[in-house]
């Protein structure tokens, strides 16, 4: 059966393509390292639209206004500079209300586009530039520590990673009164979040990321408003981290990382992820994406029972196995790293590696 | 391939779920078509995949194995027709699979066109993400404002009779066209029209070159008081698989395998409703029911007319995080048989969404899973009873209406723990009306059969009566405004072997009379205080019933069914329902 693959990795290679929702400009070359802040493409987007009805104002037809119109698509106009003007003794100038670029005229309508703002499509993690699409963006490659995660906010920075104060165990929770002005650019990690607060004092700092191996789906709409990046590693609710990610974040703590939170989104792959660069003589293999259900892979659980535990697949059973739920499914033997045995359904599963 | 259906011998059909991929045979065994067998198979529509070609031949080397019969070449292309034995001679396929797609919906008025397109659309997977009419208050600029940022993937425009209003729509379509002309060609949306067809001419003109894909259809609205949305949504349902074709890796190929018979799973189960209803011409309706991870479908068939409402919103899938802006967690947690904390569920709702096709193991898991079920099931109910047109039969105004059989797809309830459990979700999240029959899709043929009786009436007519469906139970749901403990209904159950049953019923209980499959019986229902069972208030009646899995289920909790508030005791009515079903 096929297997999902998240990848929670010591030592990898990864390769990330980051494009343009629009075309536009490649500001860096081939083989250029960039950090996860820099801007590797860019391009203009005008997020408002004014219409000016010359046929209207002119009280005349909609071609004879496109007859008397002077300006043309592309062209750029300042506020109050003449649009169309009627000729004769009382001329009715029409002026453009607004600074902008002509888009279309036709009809005897003007369309400006105006607050042209500049996106700018930063690297998301530090590593070199692998290929270029041309107007549209780059590939990035890099070598290192890779824990991908379930949910992010849409954000990018690079820090310091500590682990948040008083954190002994994956499952403690970060609370406002461990926040204090000694963490200020900090990327924290932390086992669970449900205090309000906390966000709000983390923004106020500011962190520069927050590192969870859950969060209260309540704190979602603040999380999403915050301006630093947080990632949950594992899922929602009061869990623990899995102890695969919490081992190598809390051993490559203050060490510079770069968290990419960007949403899951299961169709095009993207995925929240905390990246830490490492030097390597030898480039590491690439992450394997697919994989089939087999004896010996290492598994995290994502449902309850033993929800984000993590163990050995050692046995997948035949046929179907039925659950104290009801449901008879396929499932395998888990051997859990506390060294208790479990029975799991196989979609309940997903491969580290 | 063949020239139809007809003298085709075997059939298959691939239905593309978000979740799993399934591939089912049918074939000609003593004369009649009959359900062979079922491959499935993870679907593999989203990342790593992002092809749904993976899953689709996994589905069909899993029917290899079953079957023993070769239907794929070495390649793994599917063989087509058959030679010598190997192969299929007729292959269609559904899909479901892939995100809803981001519609702006475009109309004249907003309680006449706007409310058609907006039932148009939502008879396929669409997620409509702004509605545009001649009476919005934004300024032309703004409204383009509005589609820039939204990339919609699809503009639904409709609006004015025919050889009606041509200005206004006009000034619609040069609003639409600026909006695409401004859009980067690579992500312009598609376009269908179905409006005043006076103005198909223009329309072409206008956005022929400014769209990705610009569809005309007949009017919605060709006049004032018609309201026509089926050949629209075959248009429509077209355009969800081109758009499909062009986003989702492998459905090009499926398109092909097919020749060109790739339908909307919903569009295919609603085809489906709609031939049984032409076919049965009954004074009641026919309703179809799907629960899906990409959403749930609602058909109602009457006498040939179709209401097909699609709720991606009410997906048991990555929706589900969504669920909360339709409903309350308490409107969930009333669902529960057991005692399990508000938070506990809210964290389920997103964990779910998160991992769609993961599966409840524990009792609470079940318990949770089975009362959000419940919720997305009378979500869905309610809001398609709206669109169900005024005049068909019903016990009380806005009510449901009459429906016999109800048939019920979706492997939320095909994969009950128990037939029990799966019917009491049924009941309580339908909450039908009169005297019906649920029967179950077990084997989730519906699509397939639906998409294959575009070609040919005979398969579905066969499959249909070849007991590939199970009867789950016939029901008795007397309406009735007595209090609690009344007796509302005595009756009795007279079976073909002349054992006889008597049974008094009180408002508020639910009872269960045996009446296994393979049996039949007359059932006579005597109406107390204006009861109604279907045959009016307070009149009696009888009907000829047939055997099923759990018998003949009387439910008079009443309608709407209103639960307790008190915890404990509506906990223990749950548990007492679970057990009078069977478990």
């Amino acid at each position: 059966m096929l297997a999902p693959v998240i990848h929670i990795m010591p030592l990898t290679t990864i390769q990330r393509e980051r494009l343009l929702p629009a075309s536009g400009r490649v500001v860096v070359r081939m083989d250029q390292k960039v950090s996860p802040v820099d801007v590797v493409a860019e391009t203009n987007f005008g997020q408002q639209h004014v219409m000016v009805d010359v046929a209207r104002l002119l009280g005349i037809s909609p071609g004879k206004a496109d007859e008397l119109i002077r300006c043309k698509a592309g062209e750029r106009l300042t506020s109050k500079q003449l649009i169309a003007q009627m000729p004769g003794l009382i001329s009715h100038p029409v002026y453009s209300p607004v600074d902008g670029r002509v888009v279309a005229v036709g009809g005897g309508q003007v369309l400006l586009e105006i607050g042209d703002t500049i996106i700018e499509l930063r690297a998301g993690l530090p590593g070199t530039i692998s290929r270029i699409f041309p107007d549209r963006g780059v590939e990035i490659t890099a070598h290192g520590t890779l824990i991908q995660g379930v949910w992010g906010n849409d954000r990018v920075d690079i820090g310091l990673m500590l682990p948040a104060p008083q954190l002994n165990s994956p499952g403690d929770a970060l609370e406002a009164g461990q926040l204090d002005v000694s963490l200020r650019g900090a990327i924290l990690i932390a086992g669970h979040c449900s205090d309000p607060h906390a966000l709000q004092v983390a923004g106020e700092l500011p962190l520069r990321g927050l590192i969870l191996g859950s969060i209260s789906p309540e704190l979602l709409p603040l999380a999403v408003k915050s301006q630093f990046p947080i990632l949950v590693t594992d899922g929602f609710g009061h869990h623990s981290m899995n102890s695969v990610a919490y081992k190598l974040l809390i051993t490559n703590t203050k060490r510079e990382v770069a968290l990419n939170s960007t949403p899951y989104n299961r169709y095009n792959g993207n995925r929240p992820e905390i990246f830490i660069p490492l030097p390597v003589s030898q480039p590491p293999p690439q992450a394997r994406d697919t994989e089939v259900f087999s004896n010996g892979q290492q598994v995290r659980i994502r449902r309850n029972p033993n929800i984000f535990e993590v163990g050995t697949l050692t046995n997948l059973i035949s046929g179907l196995t039925e659950f104290p739920s009801g449901l008879s499914l396929p499932a395998a033997d888990v051997l859990l790293e506390s060294g208790q045995k479990v029975v799991i359904p196989l979609v309940n599963l997903e491969v580290l590696g | 391939m063949p020239s139809s259906l007809i003298d085709a011998d075997s059939v298959m059909a691939v239905d593309v779920g978000s979740c799993t991929t399934r591939a089912t045979l049918f074939d000609v065994v003593e004369g009649s078509y009959r359900f062979i067998a079922i491959g499935q198979s993870p679907t593999t529509a989203a990342a790593p995949f992002k092809d749904v070609g993976e899953g689709v031949v996994r589905a069909i080397e899993n029917l290899q194995e079953i079957t023993g019969r070769i239907f794929l070449s070495s390649d793994r292309s599917l063989i087509i027709p058959s030679q010598e034995g190997v192969g299929i001679d007729t292959f269609v396929a559904t899909i479901s699979a892939g995100p809803a797609i981001k519609t702006v919906i475009v109309g004249l008025l907003n309680d006449v066109s706007l409310q058609s397109v907006k039932r148009l659309a939502r008879s396929t997977y669409t997620r409509v993400v702004e509605s545009i009419g001649v009476n919005d208050r934004r300024k032309p600029e703004e409204q383009i404002d509005s589609i820039l940022r939204l990339e919609p993937d699809l503009i639904l425009i409709a609006g004015g009779t025919n050889d009606g209003a041509t200005k206004s729509v006009q000034k619609i379509i040069d609003i639409i066209g600026l909006a695409c002309y401004l859009m980067p060609p690579e992500g312009r949306p598609s376009v269908m029209y179905a409006g005043n067809q006076a103005m198909s001419k223009e329309v072409t003109e206008s956005l022929s070159a400014l769209t990705s894909s610009l569809h005309l259809s007949p009017n919605i609205r060709p006049s004032l008081d018609v309201d026509d949305l089926q050949p629209a949504s075959r248009v429509l349902a077209d355009v969800n698989m081109q758009i499909r074709r062009s986003r989702l890796g492998g459905v090009e190929e499926l398109y092909s395998w097919s020749g060109g018979n790739l339908l909307p799973t919903a569009y295919a189960q609603g085809r489906l409703i709609r031939f049984m209803s032409q076919a049965y011409r009954s004074n009641k309706g026919i309703l179809g029911v799907d629960i899906g991870a990409s959403a749930t479908t609602i058909a109602a068939g009457f006498q040939g007319e179709l209401t097909l409402g699609v709720y991606p919103q009410f997906g048991l899938g990555e929706h589900l995080s969504g669920l909360l802006r339709y409903t309350s967690l308490d409107d969930i947690l009333r669902w529960l048989p057991l005692d399990i904390p508000a938070n506990y569920v809210h964290d389920y709702l997103y964990q779910k969404s998160t991992y769609p096709d993961s599966m409840p193991a524990t009792l609470d898991d079940v318990a949770i899973e089975q009362a959000i079920i419940r919720q997305v099931l009378r979500l869905a109910i309610v809001t398609a009873n709206k669109d169900i047109p005024a005049n068909v039969q019903r016990p009380s105004s806005g009510g449901l209406p009459y429906f016999e059989p109800i048939l019920v797809g979706g492997s939320a309830i095909t994969n009950a723990s128990t037939i029990g459990q799966g019917l009491l979700m049924l009941l309580d999240g339908i909450q039908p009306v009169g005297t019906t029959t649920i029967i179950l899709d077990q084997n989730h043929l519906l699509p397939g059969i639906g998409a294959a009786a575009g070609l040919n009436p005979i398969l579905p007519v066969q499959i249909l009566e070849s007991g590939a469906f199970m009867g789950l139970a016939s029901v008795v749901a007397p309406v009735s405004n007595a209090r609690m403990g009344t007796p509302i209904l005595r009756g009795r159950l007279l079976t073909k072997d002349g054992n006889e049953t008597k049974f008094e019923i009180n408002q508020g209980t639910l009872d269960v009379l045996a009446l296994p499959s393979g049996q039949t019986g007359q059932l006579f229902l005597e109406p107390l205080h204006r009861t109604d069972v279907g045959f009016g208030p307070g009149r009696s009646g009888d009907i000829l019933v047939s055997g099923t899995q759990v018998g003949v289920v009387i439910d008079a909790r009443g309608r709407p069914l209103q639960l307790s508030i008190e915890n404990g005791r509506r906990r223990e009515l749950h548990k007492k329902w679970i057990w009078t079903l069977g478990g």
